[in-house]
């Protein structure tokens, strides 16, 4: 990370188009789109379905490549990097919370937060230590052992947030983290999700639908039709 | 190794189709052993044949018997170091299903060809005493019961003695064990002079020779030598290399070799397909799983291995326990009774078992692995 990332943006997405093929068809979902992101913002992005809200999650989380532009994080052009260091990359810098938690369902909940620890040289002990603190940070100490089947939706997603955390990556990109819970549970991933932007400067770049949930965050943009405005008038237009 | 945990739960996801997988395998590898011993048994002795050993035998065909005296002869030829006869007997132990090789040979002369033979002095002391003395492999021994000092009885079906008795009694003396795994220790031997004179005919005629030459590159030149001596003659030879004879005498049932080479196949193939077939459903039933990884951090090459892993460990467990329980099985003996007297899993053997665990591994996983290493994470995690 250089210094003047924070000044510049942390995240820097510029002139960025994205095309899907299919078959002979191509579909536009991104045209010339620019975001800047500063460092310890909490970022709510909406728009109706087929925006391309997760498209651009996945282009600034290194899951997917841009067909044209630039998508720069902490001063490194991602979408230059060679799948294997995009991997590394991944692993080091980004944290994902799914809308349906994605956890693995024959692991506990430790053994799942521990899942992105494999990929550093932690010994065994720091691993499990570090998972422990992760599921203590969003309240689930006391189910260490116990396996997904066995969980809320709500504490299946705070397991999902603290596998995101573990490795204390620098962006936190959450796909509509409250899509599968009810309100209550929801207002729970919420505040976590808040306290981790205020108390450990986390960025977060979270997709919704639900306008509470964008409430939750420090700005909101607006998606349609491949381009980002401020205000929300214009998904009608 | 920290990654073992993770393949270890994921064969447990599915425990049954785990199960019956790795069964398959077993069995699949468990015939492999199985078989193995069953081919080592029909080619018995080749592989410990004495490179340096030739056998002599009539020309036209193993039955056909020599002079007793050709074994003089044979020893003038330069380059030859010793010969010895030998003379089946081909009778049975009580019952006809009893039947194992026994054979009329000179004691000290077959001892001395036959260093695999192990004898101790005091019995081989007794042998050169006691002219109705025999000793038997441990393998026979141990098959009837016999100790030393048993007298065994021996209906003959080929030489019947004077007077036209066909059975004929001999004194225990010895038992002998095998200097090396090969070695064939379910004869009985008994000693020529005794046979010769009181057998109804054939006096002064032997089965085949053993000749043990000086220079084993000289071979076939010795195996010309020999058989020009006899040339035009009644009792004309043929010469050849002490394990092409045997394996001549395995070719007699057919190519047990190749019989089995084809089963095996047949059988490993179809494991092949049941093992890749798992492999290719579970990666496809965990496609979001595997993509997730991806999003995680796990390389294309992470995500391979990771599925090669589950792959190696489902064969590994299976063909393990199908070697290790065919081992099992083999050495708790011939299941014959006795027609296999040679019957072990040859160590080059084992190791194919372990090479074809690993082929095995690589031919059954690759696609999958490959499938699973280049999933695009974005689609993956659509679907």
């Amino acid at each position: 990370m250089t210094e003047s990332a924070g000044l510049q943006g942390l995240v820097s997405v510029r002139n960025v188009d994205k095309v899907f093929k299919r078959g002979s068809e191509e579909i536009h979902v991104l045209g010339g789109l620019d975001l800047q992101i500063p460092e310890g913002e909490f970022l709510a992005l909406m728009g109706p379905s087929g925006s391309g809200k997760s498209t651009l999650l996945n282009l600034i989380g290194g899951l997917d490549r841009p067909s044209q532009g630039a998508v720069e994080v902490g001063g490194e052009r991602i979408d230059q990097l060679s799948d294997r260091r995009l991997a590394a990359w991944r692993a080091r810098h980004v944290g994902l919370v799914f809308q349906f938690y994605n956890l693995m369902p024959m692991l506990n909940a430790q053994k799942n937060v521990e899942l992105p620890l494999l990929l550093t040289h932690l010994s065994r002990s720091d691993r499990k230590k570090r998972a422990a603190i992760a599921l203590d940070i969003v309240g689930l100490s006391h189910r260490l052992n116990h396996y997904p089947r066995t969980l809320s939706g709500g504490e299946q997603q705070r397991v999902g947030i603290a596998r995101a955390i573990v490795t204390d990556p620098t962006l936190l990109l959450c796909d509509e983290p409250t899509g599968d819970l009810d309100r209550k549970s929801g207002d729970e991933v919420l505040e976590l999700l808040q306290a981790l932007n205020r108390e450990q400067g986390k960025t977060i770049v979270m997709v919704t639908h639900d306008i509470h949930a964008a409430a939750r965050a420090t700005r909101t943009l607006y998606l349609n039709k491949g381009r980002l405005t401020t205000e929300p008038e214009d998904l009608v237009a | 190794m920290k990654f073992l945990y993770l393949v270890w739960t994921n064969l447990k996801r599915k425990k049954m189709r785990t199960v019956l997988t790795v069964l398959s395998i077993l069995v699949a590898f468990l015939l492999f052993a199985y078989l193995a011993a069953i081919r080592q048994s029909f080619s018995q002795g080749i592989d410990v044949a004495g490179l340096d050993r030739l056998i002599v035998r009539h020309k036209v065909s193993i039955i056909q018997l020599l002079p007793v005296a050709h074994e003089a002869r044979i020893e003038q030829v330069e380059g030859v170091v010793d010969a010895v006869h030998q003379t089946w007997f081909g009778g049975v132990y009580q019952k006809p299903t009893n039947f194992f090789p026994q054979m009329p040979v000179d004691p000290e002369e077959y001892i001395a060809m036959y260093p695999e033979v192990l004898l101790g002095d005091a019995e081989r002391e007794a042998w050169l005493n006691t002219r109705s003395g025999a000793v038997a492999g441990r393998q026979i021994a141990d098959r009837f019961g016999w100790k030393i000092g048993d007298r065994i009885p021996i209906n003959a079906t080929i030489w019947t003695r004077k007077g036209g008795a066909s059975t004929w009694e001999f004194d225990l003396v010895g038992i002998y064990d095998g200097a090396e795994r090969g070695t064939d220790t379910s004869m009985f031997l008994f000693r020529y002079d005794f046979f010769d004179e009181s057998r109804q005919f054939g006096q002064g005629l032997v089965g085949w020779y053993t000749v043990r030459i000086a220079d084993p590159e000289r071979s076939a030149e010795m195996v010309a030598a020999i058989d020009a001596i006899f040339a035009n003659s009644q009792y004309e030879t043929k010469t050849e290399a002490e394990g092409a004879f045997l394996q001549g005498f395995a070719d007699q049932i057919g190519n047990v070799g190749l019989i089995i080479t084809a089963i095996v196949a047949a059988v490993f193939f179809t494991i092949l397909i049941v093992a890749g077939n798992t492999m290719a459903y579970s990666v496809r039933e965990r496609t979001n799983e595997l993509a997730v990884l991806k999003a995680l951090g796990f390389s294309d090459r992470g995500v391979l291995g990771l599925v090669l892993g589950e792959c190696f460990l489902l064969t590994a467990i299976g063909g393990g326990l199908g070697l290790f329980l065919g081992w099992l099985l083999v050495s708790m003996g011939d299941p014959t009774g006795g027609s296999l007297p040679v019957f072990y899993i040859p160590n080059r053997d084992m190791l194919v078992g372990v090479v074809l665990i690993v082929l095995m591994t690589v031919v059954a996983g690759i696609l999958p692995a490959l499938q699973a290493g280049r999933l695009q994470i974005a689609d993956a995690l659509r679907r």
